[in-house]
């Protein structure tokens, strides 16, 4: 309803809110807080073997370190915690499952001790043999990574193969794809490989925590996720008799997120050390080395995609089979591969669909959740194949696209109906904007230039459960306080909550102060992440100003007489539709009431309160097909297309021109929107241009850092990149609006393959799509990379 | 017996007894709570310790105490009091420059110095010199943009 009406303040470039302090360099993040003198530091011991068990740690030297207060092993802590499966220990028990894992801890007065005592602590390992390929580790004779599968707790919708190294299995059977590939006039079928990626917010993983003598533990972290780290923590420590009211989460700006700083990973050392040195803060910090092999990695995948079309470019069938590397533990990631294989198609409309996605353990770093969440893995696949079968069908590649791409009603993989989406629109835009079908010639005779175009989608991934909330109080002077738990990691949710907020109270963003979270304070927030804060928390942030709109008229309809259905809100007052000429500021009545003709007062402190629970979602589909339940609240859909620059002698590549469009159902703020868009697309255009994680046979990574892990910088930027905002409301969003924080990042890849082949005639089956690789297939006449 | 060592900071003459050897960032952010200036990687890779040495952007994760005797040392902190942040960071503002802010001080300072050496840096110089401060969320295109604002609208600033 609101959308039709004219918005004041939503949908406009409002600055944000949090920039000024950002750039003066005031902006408070974890590692600038300060805790005084009596301030811990904690080190940890490392694995250095990728799988073996430990058969003795002696802590003996390290203790004996002056300053040294506390060295901590397994025995101290033998407790369990995950978000989605409990396959994770505080510290390694019995064995050690990835080079890097924390088997021991130092607490010291100061760092540098902890370091030195940490390289004392030894430990005496008996190795196994560590599995690092995901197609290994699912053969009959495998070692088994988890003997204990089967006794992890876990959510419902996952189905772990006890006596085996998978860890969940997401099958999709949905029409009859055997009928489906008969009625095909080309079957085409090829493998596509997706290596390990890394967060790299430029800000560091860290956390303090404190157990005080009244039985609390506070928790300041770098996270995106306040309250479920408390419940992560309250129900590990539940065996020492922690419990939720005890513990707190305090969150300030955070440098960035991108999903490394979902979940728990290091924070559980922060909950649990202190409790063994109560009255002391503890501070631990990753080192940007240890940033690299233990936090989450984006996990890596093999995926065998065939698929049938027909003579007219229908696709009539799809059979995806997909071997995830998730890595040593997967209480987070293996919600990844489900998440993103109930959604592997794509968005396009198949009857016949087959998808079996296999979360696999591997004695590498933890998978976990990476912006995109499995769907760029997964589309790197599926938009080069979709390009190539076009092709061999001879149809424009965007034709071929156009005409298969899902619409609203269309039955989705697991049986629900497609949700309102604006697909062709961003196709059609973007291909107007790039003029696909015009040839472009260098003038330098040893340079190519070839374009590329992908599709896609991505749906929230999350628990049916995933619940938001906020509280709004009015001060004297109509500004408010707007609490919320959604955390400010960059993507600009202080101020876009602002805009909601202002948008139903009349009273402009720069009077809404938004408070980072403190779980004591503010109130539930799942987690940000998943695209899902504009739409769950944007819900729960109008609601609650809606409830204070309601508490205001209801304070006037009492003081004043009028009927509650002919007031509204106008610059900061309370007007009467019926009363032209009435007119109450906010900031006279929103503290102290409405005073009547005895002298006494109506209304008082406007305090909104608003929650949002997802309707229409549940995760009870059938195990063997997925089908039945509604795992996906909804899509956010887009296209893009660029032009690549190739040289025909190196292999280097530039790209000219990106163009992107994505459908935010309404942009709550569109400048904020257009920035998600270039620097997803950028980040995006780093996995498959420069980055990827190199391991030895051993397990090690080789490349934990940023001179060999190659960041794209300012040079490395596309000359132009056009984004483009779609707006095909959704119903249950806040004025209509849906995430888009993830979607820029997820064609990227694709795009720049089906690029690179339009302009020399290579296919690069395999990701990244370095100079190296095209360089090398050119000078051998090669027109295949696996 | 404890050795001072003495340096300029923010146009302050300041003086420190810590040792020599610890890295110029923990210094700065630890004992005088400049924490402005950002670690993000502690190997001189991407930038967010930037600081100015003489007026030179400099790494502060890469420098020891020691290295700052009698030298002259700008951080963000002492940067703001001056006509060329006041530019800056209007441009940053104004071209949405700015998203989780944690490299934002080391750009601002890579800015400034780029800004009094070259009086009308292009694209490509502009892209060249910002090189060395990675920045994960913003991909660049709008940092570029605030310093070609900040160009524009120097004047006599510098």
């Amino acid at each position: 309803m609101e959308a039709m009406e004219e918005l004041k303040f939503v949908g406009k470039p409002t600055p944000r809110i949090d920039q000024q302090e950002k750039v003066l360099g005031a902006a408070r993040y974890v590692d600038d807080l300060d805790f005084g003198p009596n301030l811990l530091h904690a080190q940890v011991v490392e694995s250095s073997l990728a799988h073996a068990r430990i058969k003795k740690i002696d802590t003996s030297e390290a203790e004996k370190l002056p300053g040294v207060v506390k060295v901590v092993t397994g025995k101290d802590f033998p407790y369990h915690f995950g978000l989605y499966m409990q396959d994770r220990h505080i510290f390694a028990q019995d064995k050690v499952r990835f080079a890097g894992e924390q088997v021991a801890a130092v607490i010291a007065r100061d760092l540098a001790t902890a370091k030195r005592a940490a390289k004392r602590v030894k430990i005496i390992y008996e190795p196994l043999p560590a599995i690092l390929d995901p197609r290994e580790a699912v053969k009959k004779d495998a070692t088994l990574i988890h003997p204990e599968l089967g006794a992890y707790s876990h959510v419902p919708w996952f189905f772990p193969k006890p006596g085996s190294n998978i860890a969940h299995w997401r099958k999709v059977r949905k029409g009859d794809t055997i009928q489906g590939f008969a009625e095909a006039d080309l079957i085409f079928a090829d493998t596509y490989r997706v290596p390990r990626y890394a967060h790299c917010s430029i800000e560091l993983h860290g956390a303090i925590g404190l157990c005080d003598h009244s039985g609390r533990i506070t928790v300041w972290a770098a996270s995106q996720s306040p309250h479920t780290q408390r419940h992560i923590f309250a129900q590990a420590l539940a065996p020492l008799g922690f419990t939720h009211q005890n513990l707190r989460v305090i969150t300030p700006y955070v440098g960035g997120g991108f999903g490394g700083k979902a979940g728990v990973t290091m924070e559980i050392l922060a909950a649990a050390l202190p409790t063994l040195v109560k009255g002391y803060p503890i501070k631990i910090h990753w080192t940007r080395e240890q940033e690299f092999y233990n936090t989450y990695q984006r996990p890596a995948l093999v995926g065998t995609l065939k698929m049938g079309v027909k003579k007219d470019g229908t696709i009539t069938a799809f059979d995806y089979l997909i071997h995830w590397d998730a890595g040593a533990y997967v209480e987070y990631g293996a919600n990844v591969v489900n998440a993103s294989g109930l959604s592997a198609t794509g968005p396009y409309r198949i009857p016949n669909v087959r998808i079996d996605a296999l979360c696999v353990y591997t004695n590498l770093p933890p998978g976990g959740p990476y912006r995109g969440f499995g769907y760029p893995e997964l589309l790197f696949g599926v938009e080069s194949h979709t390009t190539r079968m076009a092709q061999q069908l001879g149809m424009d590649v965007v034709a071929f696209k156009r005409k298969n791409a899902i619409r609203e009603g269309d039955k989705l993989p697991y049986g629900a109906p497609m949700t309102p989406n604006g697909l062709t629109e961003c196709i059609d835009r973007v291909v107007k904007t790039i003029e696909w079908g015009k040839k472009e010639e260098h003038s330098d005779p040893n340079k190519a230039i070839g374009k590329g175009f992908a599709i896609f989608w991505k749906a929230p991934a999350m628990p049916p459960n995933a619940a938001s909330s906020a509280f709004l109080k009015f001060n004297e002077d109509a500004s408010v306080n707007l609490l919320i738990s959604a955390v400010e990691i960059g993507q600009g949710v202080l101020t876009a909550m602002a805009q909601i907020a202002a948008e139903i109270l009349t009273v402009p963003p720069e009077k809404i102060r938004v408070e980072s979270p403190d779980t004591d304070r503010n109130p539930y927030e799942w987690q940000t992440v998943a695209s899902h804060v504009a739409w769950g928390t944007g819900n729960a942030v109008k609601r609650a100003a809606i409830d204070a709109r309601e508490q205001i008229f209801e304070a006037v309809h009492h003081a004043c007489f009028l009927e509650k259905d002919a007031l509204y809100l106008e610059d900061e007052a309370v007007k009467c539709r019926t009363q032209p000429g009435f007119a109450l500021l906010l900031k006279e009545i929103v503290i102290n009431g409405i005073m009547v003709e005895d002298g006494t007062y109506r209304g008082g402190p406007i305090m909104g309160r608003g929650t949002f629970m997802p309707r229409f979602t549940s995760a009870m589909g059938d195990p063997d097909t997925g089908q039945g339940g509604h795992p996906c609240v909804h899509y956010t859909v887009g296209a893009a297309a660029l032009t690549l620059e190739v040289d025909k002698q190196t292999g280097r590549m530039k790209v000219l021109k990106a163009v992107e469009a994505i459908d935010a159902g309404k942009a709550i703020n569109p400048q904020i929107v257009k920035d998600q868009i270039c620097g997803g697309l950028l980040q995006g255009l780093g996995t498959v241009l420069y980055e990827d994680m190199r391991f030895d046979e051993s397990g090690k990574l080789l490349n934990p850092n940023f001179t060999d892990y190659k960041l794209p910088t300012a040079m490395d930027i596309p000359d132009e990149v056009i984004p483009i905002i779609v707006e095909t409301p959704q119903a249950d969003g806040p004025f209509g609006a849906r995430g888009i924080a993830e979607h820029p990042t997820i064609p990227a890849a694709p795009m720049v393959a089906n690029a690179v082949c339009d302009a020399v005639g290579v296919r690069v089956k395999s990701m990244p799509v370095t100079a190296e690789k095209v360089g090398l297939a050119l000078a051998a006449g090669q027109t295949e990379v696996e | 017996m404890t050795k001072l060592t003495s340096f300029t900071l923010n146009g302050e003459f300041v003086s420190t007894k810590s040792a020599l050897d610890l890295r110029l960032v923990d210094v700065l952010r630890c004992e005088f709570n400049l924490t402005g200036t950002k670690e993000g990687c502690g190997e001189g890779e991407c930038g967010a310790c930037m600081i100015l040495l003489d007026g030179h952007p400099a790494l502060s994760c890469l420098m020891l105490l020691g290295a700052a005797k009698d030298r002259d040392i700008l951080t963000i902190e002492g940067l703001r009091a001056t006509q060329g942040f006041a530019v800056l960071s209007q441009a940053f503002n104004d071209a949405g420059a700015v998203q989780c802010g944690f490299c934002t001080p080391g750009m601002i300072m890579t800015t400034y110095a780029l800004l009094r050496d070259n009086p009308n840096p292009d694209d490509g110089a502009i892209r060249a010199a910002m090189a060395g401060n990675l920045c994960r969320c913003t991909g660049y295109s709008m940092i570029v943009e605030a310093v070609s604002l900040a160009v524009q609208r120097r004047g006599e600033t510098w």
